[in-house]
């Protein structure tokens, strides 16, 4: 059956119409990992977005539970080039479209995700339309316009904490939307890991219970969210236990010490961005997933310093907290997908810890 | 951090001749390297041995020695032009190997030169096979378990301690040559023995075969800050057993989860830096495809066959950011000149997919084992892009130029299901038609995967062409099948027959509903960033990407396709000159060409560059797109010319020499009476189409005879005929494909062939020289060895032969380049052959006589005359210096291959030797070529009857010069009777002491063997020249080379004793 992505500029991409058979409206983004369609539809932080993978090929490999980055997949929709008739690995359990199904994620395949692109790359991020029907175009248009998509982490949040893991070192993850490879990381590390809500209060986290605080990634506009960001702030002010943010957690400790955000124009989804280490030099590869950034000139030099820059466009990847144990990311050191060359922060944030 | 301040003067080493294993990809890293040097301000000095490439050119290095890339002449040039530094990783293994033994011996040190890029200790690591584990250890990352070994009987012992089969690798070696797989302990003491003898450390590696496994190999750049990208990784879809150069290979990787593919990735950063590589570097897997478990299989410290491909596949110039890294830059300094925007610290994504297909020689090499091993065959490779793995392997398989346009082979159609299943075991050349030719009969996937391992998701992709074949058979076709089919990759040729219509319907039903190729761009990054790389692939889906406007004049260069034996580099240093030229007056150049290993597909050198199959097509969809005002044909090899007619059918205008007018050179008929007309003089001969005819005809001439098919290249299928049975074999041969045009008979003449390169503007000619082979006519032009200028021809023949080229070129209309081929016999001039297009001896030709062929060509295609160029007409001035052109084989690769020149071409590439001397020339030639040129030693001479009298000279020479002759009987006593000493040697069917036992014993300095009649490899001389290609002991299988051979040592001359030459001085 067609199918249809409408955009609020009135362009429109015709597919065949995959998964589930609803119409949806989302923030059409794009991703360019050549591998790990799974990890990038289950990570929370696409909650509200559509997602369209430039890599052509989708769904060889089939997939597996284990490689899930949460227990569902969050994107609104999928669209592809083309989806694998026959999938091939070892460890494959499922058909993709089975799983877009089952999860009741609809999608477009046999679409020019090239021209979609660019279009994004040229316009800059926008809303559209996944439906089957579009003989109203103005009027949907209109709904695209019209609707509003805020305050994603309350969705993607977990309401009760947890814990996972027996290590020796305790840490308290604050899950704006956390990927399963963020905890995963933490547990091969001999940890133990408390999630907590959204919501929590700061208090919570400085019990003397645990040895380190991990910010987690998550989904939509940080401003959104502005509790965890007073939370964030008495954090800062009171904890004395180093604290790693990633991601949205990274721009939360920045909005929480009063620097600003603003939204790129198309964000960065992709495994491939080159990310400068300023204190040795190294440029190290990481995986991304983001749609806004710490404006440079909003940080106070007093409070951080940024320590790590992208060598594509310059932006914020990284920032030192000066005279605490702080140290944020924007891009994604437990990978999944991508590469895994930064996930040695993870070491030198539990080696402060459990100093 | 900047460049290296201290860097001012650099040699470059160039990959020597092509060989299988090493082609022009390392003429691509070389020119790359040149470029980014001088640009650096730093003086280049380059030594390469092959005249056939651009890195050669006058205007790539201050200083340029086409000398041997020997240990010797290496040190002679240090010493002469005092170099700061060497850049080793750029000339693949050969330029490796010589700056290892360079800095080995202390002579670096002592003479106080830098390596640059990788450290020697790094390089060690890496080649070394007992470093390398012991690294591997270290790091704790897997190998397959191995066992270096110096001996046979240590091999033995380790084989029996891991069981069979295992694999052996000798140490130090190009392509894996003389390694294989080993099922029992007859093969294994068979192939670890000449191992063991073809390594330069005399070190086998005996290791647990894990065939099966999927090959991976990622492409890494590290720098001396220590930051690692990896550029592309690249799949096989042939699992391991197959050496990757001779395996069809997909990129990125597409059977992969993240999860291997990271893991794989971690590794490859992991070992390139433990090996502290600086620049780029390749690193091989093997990965069970059962699980996690994967093993290091090799890593190269310098560019390759690989590191080309994933530069075309991606975009990533990676020879030119490895040299930027070798003279201090870091990657974040360094710009992506892609994307303009970002830096060549990223890592390129792509959004297609890239199929490479290997271009073996087979169809050369009839009674050669078309069989795959660790072993590679390959002469070349074809690379294609497109959206989807279906598309993209359409697109390879017509590049290669086989005739096939599709995954179907006429010659299976007719074996039982039986014999197909049989067929799936074979792992050959032809494996994945058998696999399609399955899956038509209906052998379903699993049953193929579990037959020949090759994953699921290939076969899938295979059994998705082969079910629109049936469709198209069945279905009528409508817009959406025809749409799909295109999607496919199926040519409108094919589809056409598949619904039994006709070409021109089904492009015409195709135009009508906008079913049209559009061109995307190779951008590096999969759209994220505006990119203005005018690098381009077609694909059917909406939108053209190609900028087509311009305010210049547009001209259309058409490549060579893949390097093959009779087309190799020459051609590409052809088209990319013409672009060049063709850029300097003005113009829109646009290069199409499908080999990933060539200078011409690099995008910096057209203005626009499509990666594109050869075919009339392919080619028609650019037209479309581009409207370009006129072609040039004339330098892009037959490839280049078969397309002509279709071009002008497109409405192309041919720039330089008329479609007709071509035809007029390649049709017989058409010729005989050009060269009449012109009164020149050519053996006699006819067409024919039956064997009865031609036999006939042969008689009418009498033997012996020529027998050749009209329109091939590197006289493919050509033999000479002695009696009315050869005639019958020759004749049937032939006819196995169907010819569309006749077959020819001449008179086969004995004597002197000479050749000729010449430029005509329609009025007056320029010939650079007079080129003259050694062997004489009989032995194939590009296997012979060629000399300029003449050395034995008087003046009267130059005379005639000058005059000929004018009145031929003349009578044919020529507008550009031409090539003849003459013959001297009884005194008298005759042309044997027109080749109204650029040759294989224009880059050497070029180079010898400081003459810019191309670029002069060039200029009368568009229109100038000679008379206002200032290099006058006629024959331009002769140069002082001699040049040796020697022919190279790869007949070690290729098992079961007769060695025995003849009239179909068999070399892969060639050397040059320049002095002013003729001996010396020829000296530098024969060392060059890896002759071990022996002052003395013991001889093996057995030759046909007919050769005896002539050989008697030539042995008394020998004779002369000292060595010990050995003969078989006949020949022996014939020797004996004629006064010069040879001891008897028994006949292989003699039994004991026999010849191979001589051979074999290693005592021979070099055998003469006329080839008798025939091929039939049961005979005598094929296995002596087989056993002698094995041994690695020269086999000269013509008289007249082994006269050269004693110009060369007659004099008593040393390698030590020559002067390089600086090529620019000339």
């Amino acid at each position: 059956m067609k199918g249809y992505l409408v955009l609020e500029n009135g362009s429109i991409y015709e597919g065949e119409r995959i998964g589930a058979n609803k119409d949806v409206i989302c923030e059409v983004v794009f991703n360019t990992s050549m591998t790990g369609y799974l990890e990038i539809f289950t990570d929370p932080s696409y909650a509200g977005q559509g997602v369209t993978m430039t890599y052509p090929l989708i769904g060889n490999y089939g997939l597996t539970r284990e490689d899930q980055e949460s227990k569902k997949p969050w994107v609104e929709a999928v669209f592809v080039h083309e989806i694998a008739e026959m999938e091939s690995n070892f460890r494959s359990k499922m058909h993709i479209l089975d799983f877009l199904k089952e999860y009741d994620v609809p999608g477009l395949e046999g679409m020019n995700t090239r021209k979609l692109t660019k279009e994004l790359r040229n316009a800059g991020t926008m809303k559209g339309k996944l439906t089957s029907d579009i003989s109203n175009i103005d009027e949907i248009i209109q709904e695209i316009k019209d609707f509003t998509i805020s305050h994603l982490v309350e969705s993607v949040s977990g309401e009760e904490k947890y814990t996972c893991g027996d290590g020796k070192t305790k840490i308290a993850l604050f899950d704006f939307g956390a990927k399963q490879n963020i905890i995963n990381s933490l547990l091969e590390r001999d940890c133990e890991v408390t999630v907590f809500p959204q919501d929590t209060s700061y208090q919570e986290f400085l019990t003397g219970e645990f040895s380190g605080i991990v910010l987690s990634n998550g989904p939509g506009n940080p401003e959104d969210c502005e509790v965890a960001i007073q939370n964030i702030k008495k954090l800062y002010e009171e904890a004395r236990i180093p604290i790693l943010g990633i991601c949205l957690g990274h721009q939360l400790m920045g909005l929480a010490t009063g620097a600003k955000t603003y939204k790129l124009k198309y964000g960065h989804r992709g495994p491939n961005h080159p990310v400068k280490d300023l204190a040795t030099g190294r440029v190290c590869i990481t995986s991304q997933n983001h749609g806004y950034a710490i404006d440079d000139t909003s940080i106070n030099p007093d409070i951080a310093e940024v320590s790590h820059i992208n060598i594509n466009d310059g932006t914020v990847e990284g920032l030192r907290y000066i005279g605490h144990d702080i140290i944020t990311v924007q891009y994604h050191p437990e990978a999944c997908p991508g590469p895994e060359d930064s996930s040695y922060l993870f070491d030198e944030f539990l080696e402060k810890v459990r100093k | 951090m900047p460049r290296n301040p201290g860097i001012k003067k650099v040699l470059v080493i160039g990959s020597g001749p092509i060989v299988i294993g090493q082609a022009a990809e390392f003429d691509y890293a070389g020119t790359q390297a040149c470029h980014e040097l001088k640009k650096e301000g730093i003086e280049v000095v380059l030594v390469n041995s092959n005249p056939a490439t651009i890195m050669t050119d006058k205007n790539m290095a201050d200083k340029i020695y086409i000398e041997p890339l020997t240990k010797k002449t290496v040190e002679k040039i240090l010493e002469m032009e005092k170099p700061d530094s060497i850049l080793p990783n750029l000339g693949g293994q050969t330029g490796l190997n010589i700056a290892m033994e360079l800095y080995e011996d202390g002579f670096l040190e002592s003479h106080g030169i830098k390596l640059l890029g990788t450290s020697p200790e790094g390089i060690k690591k890496a080649e070394d096979r007992q470093a390398f584990k012991d690294t591997m250890e270290e790091i704790g990352e897997p190998c397959v378990a191995s066992k270096v070994v110096n001996t046979y009987e240590d091999a033995e012992e380790f084989a029996k301690s891991i069981g069979l089969p295992v694999i052996v690798r000798p140490a130090y070696t190009l392509g894996g040559t003389g390694g294989g797989i080993c099922y029992t302990m007859e093969e294994l003491e068979e192939t670890a023995k000449s191992g063991l003898h073809l390594s330069r450390v005399h070190q086998v590696l005996i290791e647990k075969c894990i065939s099966g496994w999927k090959e991976i190999e990622y492409e890494v750049m590290r720098d001396k800050n220590g930051s690692c990208i990896t550029i592309c990784n690249m799949e096989n879809i042939d699992p391991v057993g197959v050496h990757t150069g001779d395996s069809i290979v997909v990129a990125p990787s597409q059977t992969l989860a993240d999860k291997e593919y990271q893991m794989l990735r971690t590794s490859a950063i992991k070992i390139i830096s433990a090996l502290k590589i600086e620049g780029g570097c390749n690193v091989q897997f093997a990965l069970n495809p059962n699980s996690f478990e994967y093993a290091v299989i090799e890593v190269n410290p310098r560019v390759s066959r690989s590191s080309a491909l994933a530069s075309k596949a991606t975009g990533y110039p990676i020879a030119k950011v490895s040299s930027k890294i070798a003279i201090g830059y870091t990657l974040d300094e360094i710009k992506n000149e892609v994307t303009g925007k970002t830096y060549a610290c990223f890592e390129p994504v792509l959004d297609y997919t890239i199929v490479k297909i290997p271009k073996w020689p087979f169809n050369k090499f009839l009674t050669a084992s078309r069989q795959l091993g660790t072993q590679m065959k390959a002469t070349g490779e074809v690379m294609a892009i497109a959206p989807s793995i279906e598309q993209a392997l359409m697109k390879a398989i017509r590049s290669l130029e086989e005739n096939v346009n599709s995954l179907e082979l006429e010659k299976l159609k007719g074996l039982t299901n039986e014999e197909i299943r049989e067929c799936l075991k074979q792992v050959d050349n032809e494996r994945i038609f058998v696999i399609a030719e399955a899956l038509r009969r209906g052998i379903n996937v699993d049953a193929i995967h579990e037959i020949t391992t090759i994953d699921k998701f290939f076969i899938n992709k295979i059994q998705r062409i082969v079910r629109i074949e049936k469709r198209l058979k069945t279905e009528e076709l409508t817009k959406e099948l025809l749409t799909t089919a295109k999607k496919m990759g199926y040519p409108d040729k094919v589809i056409a027959v598949l619904c039994g219509k006709t070409e021109n319907e089904i492009k015409n039903f195709r135009k009508e509903n906008r079913i049209i190729a559009n061109f995307k761009m190779v951008d590096t990054c999969a759209a994220e960033f505006d990119a203005t790389t005018p690098y381009y692939y077609s694909s059917y889906d909406e939108e053209n990407e190609a900028d087509t406007k311009t305010d210049k004049k547009k001209i259309l260069v058409l490549g060579s396709g893949p390097i093959r034996i009779g087309q190799g580099i020459e051609f590409d240093y052809c088209s990319v000159h013409c672009v060049w030229a063709l850029k300097e007056k003005g113009y829109e150049t646009i290069i199409v060409n499908n080999n990933p290993e060539t200078v011409s597909t690099d995008f910096d050198i057209a203005d626009k560059l499509y990666f594109e199959p050869l075919t009339a097509e392919d080619v028609e969809n650019i037209v479309d797109a581009e409207k370009p005002y006129g072609a040039i044909v004339q330098f892009g090899g037959q490839t280049a010319i078969k397309l002509t007619k279709a071009l002008t059918d497109m409405g192309v205008k041919i720039l330089g020499t008329a479609e007709v007018d071509m035809d007029r050179a390649e049709d017989r008929e058409l010729f005989d009476e050009a060269l009449e007309k012109c009164g020149i003089p050519r053996p006699k001969g006819e067409t024919v189409f039956t064997v009865d005819e031609g036999i006939k005809v042969a008689n009418e001439l009498k033997y012996p005879v020529l027998v050749r098919p009209s329109y091939v290249l590197g006289g493919q299928g050509m033999a000479i005929a002695y009696n009315d049975n050869e005639v019958r074999d020759f004749i049937n041969e032939i006819n196995k494909t169907e010819q569309e045009h006749p077959i020819l008979v001449d008179k086969y003449m004995l004597g002197k062939e000479l050749e000729v390169d010449a430029i005509f503007d329609g009025e007056d000619v320029l010939i650079p020289g007079i080129m003259e082979h050694l062997e004489r006519a009989g032995i194939h032009s590009g296997d012979s060895i060629s000399v300029y200028p003449t050395q034995h021809i008087n003046i009267e023949n130059q005379k005639t032969i000058i005059e000929y080229t004018k009145r031929i070129a003349k009578e044919l209309n020529i507008i550009g380049v031409l090539n003849i081929q003459f013959i001297i016999n009884r005194g008298n001039v005759y042309i044997i052959e027109v080749n109204p297009r650029s040759s294989r001896t224009v880059p050497y030709i070029s180079k010898v006589t400081n003459l810019p062929v191309i670029d002069i060509a060039t200029h009368v295609i568009l229109g100038e005359k000679l008379k206002d160029m200032p290099y006058g007409t006629g024959v331009y001035k002769q140069s002082e210096y001699i040049a040796v052109k020697m022919p190279i084989f790869s007949f070690e690769k290729i098992k079961n291959a007769d060695t025995s020149l003849g009239p179909e071409m068999k070399s892969t590439g060639e050397v040059l030797g320049v002095s002013k001397v003729f001996s010396e020339a020829i000296l530098k030639a024969f060392i060059a070529s890896g002759v071990n040129i022996p002052y003395k030693g013991n001889v093996l001479i057995t030759v046909r009857d007919k050769d005896k009298i002539e050989m008697l000279p030539l042995a008394q020479k020998l004779d002369n010069l000292g060595f010990h002759i050995y003969a078989t009987s006949g020949t022996a006593a014939f020797l004996n009777d004629n006064g010069v000493e040879a001891e008897v040697v028994q006949k292989i069917w003699e039994g004991e002491n026999s010849i191979l036992e001589l051979i074999g014993s290693g005592k021979l300095s070099f055998i003469i063997n006329t080839p008798t009649k025939g091929k039939h490899e049961s005979r005598d001389g094929f296995k002596i020249r087989r056993l002698a290609v094995e041994s690695k002991i020269p086999c000269f299988t013509a008289l007249d080379t082994v006269e050269a051979l004693y110009e060369a040592l007659e004099k008593g001359t040393k390698e030590e004793d020559l002067t390089p030459v600086d090529i620019g001085m000339i």
